[in-house]
């Protein structure tokens, strides 16, 4: 066991009230008639329900499955009906609703076969997240990101298990390093085993005395194990600040531990992950803390996830205060429950019933009188007092200098404030506007870019419209010269033309000197035809044929007679002209 | 004085050197103005980047950009009713001018909402994905119409062409994703503000 060589800036030293609820040994708390778990528990995204209404579930099953990276795995906590899927208030600071799988449990906890990889040293590491990630395991601390995306980390050198729990009256951990040692370290070595770490450093404060103790007995003596204890300061439980304690390192700003080689865990968080791999358990439970004055027996249970807290804090004998508050999570970074009938979630790590006397409610807030406590206190090293004078302004650049987004919320300054101005809620919305500004940036420059394409799309078209139509254009024109052409070949009337013409050309030529040998060709033939026709005209006569072809033969003979006439004076004619 | 002296008076060498600097600066910045020539006006691009790019034509200028150029022109600042008045801030903060009010004549600042074809009731007209700026709507002739609600921006654009009257404008409400912390409330600059509630 080593103590601490650094510690981090800041930080106060509220009073504990640890002693309320850790003389007790962890409870298991009894089955609800009902459990209601929310398809979103953790930061991330929210799985897809794989279960219908009306379907029998067995304790344990997967009855939500995440829809991406981000996203869990959600698990039936005991066996029985589902008898909705619907919107239903959830543990939000916002006291909105959100998609819950209901279940209405049957008592008799039925359980699917389920077995683990007691020899989880043969499996490869991808193979052991990928369990951890069907089981639905995230961040136990208090956050709840997503365990296996931190895993997956690479180039890790050092696991940092927390068992800080640094928040007053929470003790949810301390009672599982008491009494569950042996498996949380059980899990450390399987996230080594998967993050590759060379060592693991767990660190607990000192105001833990018996869990360190069993925490030592349980841990291998090795030099890579180290168990590091510290003086009991709030906010040495923050990732940060605890990797700062323990290596003396910063993680940089807007980075992640595994940037500095580092992966850190919570203990709660190791024995889930033990639980998943060597006994085949998803998250199904957790154990919590429940404490404040307005209890009457204080301790910690582990809880079926989807457990209504009203169902709970009956089981602990509450008594109904006059202004009711219900604190999620501790006095410093908790939220006030909307309503009593929220169900336990997976980063339910206390839950806080005081009555009016132990948490006053805050006074009002006075002017900000520069007395720099709040600087002192920041563990985050910054300036609260700025940050307040530009959160109330609006002045997001400035915000963005000062570094808001280091901001962990742990509420250090709003405690140490003379003034008690409630500077952390300032944050908290001016991080909030920063968000939605900038959510609204991007979806500017996204339409800017599709009403860009469009445009462009649109200048395309028309281009192409228009070179369709010089095209069509162009044919049309082509086509008409051609059929043009065609006409000058074959158009009839034309054509009759030219044989006209060649015909008079032809009689032309006739009448030209040499053409007489023709002439008397054609009187020879004339006569030829009038000597046929004679002979036809005789035949006729002899045979008695009608008076008609009698008549037109006679016409015919006396016609061709005339023309051999004729053609006799012009021959007669043309000699007397010679 | 001779040549030789004339040159070597302590005047004339003086303002020989800033003769020669002055030439020097002044090619120097020739140079400059060329090799570092900035396309485009800067200013038009800044003021672009303020405005909430919903293309709806509210300012009465064809699409943001336009009136991004007018405004650099010297328009007014207060036409967007989408940007509302937090743009009109921002955008007097970047030219240095006092910012008014939003002009009434363009319309009101409204919720931000997103256009919502009632699928049963579209006849497949296309005359909305015509219209649409941003191409948030998706459908062809004769088949149902819907709107992609993430690309949508909320122009209006699309209403107003629909011959069955099938599109909604549907506001956008908070949901747990969206949610945020307001800031505390009632917080008086001195004692005495938030004491004179009660006494009077």
């Amino acid at each position: 066991m080593n103590s601490a060589e650094y510690t981090f800036h800041g930080g106060i030293r509220p009073v504990e009230h640890k002693e309320d609820s850790n003389t007790t040994p962890i409870e298991m708390a009894p089955i609800p008639p009902m459990l209601v778990l929310p398809l979103q528990q953790h930061i991330g995204s929210a799985a897809q329900a794989c279960v219908n209404t009306g379907e029998y579930v067995y304790k344990g099953q997967l009855i939500a499955q995440a829809a991406d990276a981000n996203g869990a795995n959600v698990h039936a906590s005991s066996s029985g009906h589902v008898v909705a899927i619907e919107p239903r208030l959830i543990a939000h600071p916002s006291g909105m609703q959100d998609t819950c799988v209901v279940i209405e449990t049957d008592g008799l906890d039925a359980a699917i076969d389920a077995s683990g990889y007691p020899n989880w040293q043969n499996l490869d590491r991808t193979e052991l997240c990928n369990i951890v990630r069907w089981s639905g395991i995230v961040g136990l601390g208090g956050a709840g990101f997503p365990t296996d995306r931190k895993l997956n980390a690479k180039n890790i050198k050092t696991l940092v298990i927390n068992g800080t729990e640094c928040e007053p009256y929470i003790t949810a951990d301390d009672l599982c390093m008491r009494e569950r040692a042996e498996a949380i370290i059980r899990g450390c070595e399987i996230l080594k085993h998967i993050v590759g770490a060379d060592s693991v450093i767990v660190g607990i404060e000192d105001n833990k005395p018996e869990a360190i103790e069993s925490m030592g007995k349980a841990m291998p003596s090795s030099p890579d194990w180290k168990l590091v204890t510290f003086p009991t300061k709030y906010p040495s439980g923050g990732e940060k600040q605890l990797i700062e304690i323990l290596t003396g390192r910063q993680v940089p700003r807007g980075g992640l531990p595994a940037d500095i080689g580092i992966v850190c865990q919570n203990v709660g968080t190791a024995l889930a992950v033990k639980e998943a791999i060597e006994d085949g358990k998803p998250l199904i439970s957790r154990i919590t803390t429940f404490t404040g004055q307005a209890l009457s027996r204080r301790g910690n249970l582990e809880v079926r996830l989807g457990t209504p807290v009203s169902y709970l804090l009956d089981y602990m004998g509450y008594t109904e205060q006059k202004v009711p508050r219900l604190i999620m999570g501790g006095p410093m970074m908790g939220f006030i429950l909307p309503d009593a009938g929220v169900p336990i979630v997976k980063t339910t790590n206390c839950i806080l019933a005081p009555d009016s006397a132990e948490l006053p409610l805050p006074k009002p807030a006075q002017p900000c009188i520069r007395c720099g406590f709040c600087a002192e206190a920041c563990p985050a090293t910054l300036l609260p007092q700025q940050l307040f004078w530009h959160s109330k302004s609006g002045n997001s650049d400035q915000l963005e200098k000062h570094a808001l987004s280091d901001c962990i919320e742990c509420g250090v300054c709003s405690y140490v404030c003379p003034s008690s101005i409630p500077l952390v809620q300032y944050f908290r919305a001016a991080k909030h506007e920063i968000r939605t500004h900038r959510a609204q940036q991007l979806q500017a420059e996204k339409a800017l870019e599709r009403f860009e394409a469009r445009q462009q799309r649109l200048e395309r078209e028309a281009l192409e419209r228009e070179a369709t139509r010089a095209a069509r254009k162009a044919a049309a024109k082509a086509k008409a010269e051609e059929s043009s052409r065609f006409a000058d070949e074959a158009d009839p009337v034309q054509a009759a033309i030219e044989r006209a013409k060649a015909k008079k050309a032809r009689l032309i030529q006739q009448n030209q000197p040499g053409a007489q040998q023709n002439a008397e060709t054609a009187l020879q033939n004339l006569k030829a035809k009038l000597a046929s026709q004679q002979s036809s005209l005789q035949q006729a006569e002899v045979d008695g044929k009608g008076d008609k072809i009698i008549t037109a033969l006679h016409a015919s003979v006396s016609r061709l007679e005339q023309q051999i006439a004729e053609s006799n004076t012009e021959a007669s004619s043309q000699d007397a002209e010679k | 004085m001779n040549m030789a002296e004339f040159f070597l008076n302590d005047l004339t060498q003086t303002v020989l050197v800033f003769l020669a600097l002055g030439g020097l600066f002044g090619l120097l910045l020739g140079y400059a103005s060329i090799r570092f020539k900035v396309e485009g006006d800067p200013i038009v691009e800044q003021i672009n980047a303020l405005l909430p790019q919903t293309q709806c034509g509210q300012c009465s200028h064809p699409g943001c950009r336009p009136y991004a150029e007018a405004i650099a022109q010297g328009e007014a600042i207060n036409k967007c009713p989408p940007g509302g008045e937090d743009t009109i801030h921002r955008l007097a903060d970047l030219l240095g001018v006092d910012p008014q009010p939003l002009d009434g004549e363009h319309g009101i600042e409204k919720p931000k909402t997103v256009a919502f074809i009632r699928e049963a009731e579209c006849i497949g007209c296309t005359k909305c994905i015509q219209a649409c700026p941003v191409d948030a709507i998706l459908g062809a002739a004769k088949l149902m119409h819907t709107v992609i609600a993430q690309e949508c921006t909320g122009c209006d654009l699309c209403v107003e062409p629909c011959p069955v009257d099938c599109i909604d404008m549907i506001e956008v409400t908070t949901n747990i994703k969206t949610w945020g912390w307001e800031a505390p409330q009632n917080d008086g600059i001195i004692a005495t503000d938030r004491m004179s509630g009660k006494a009077a």
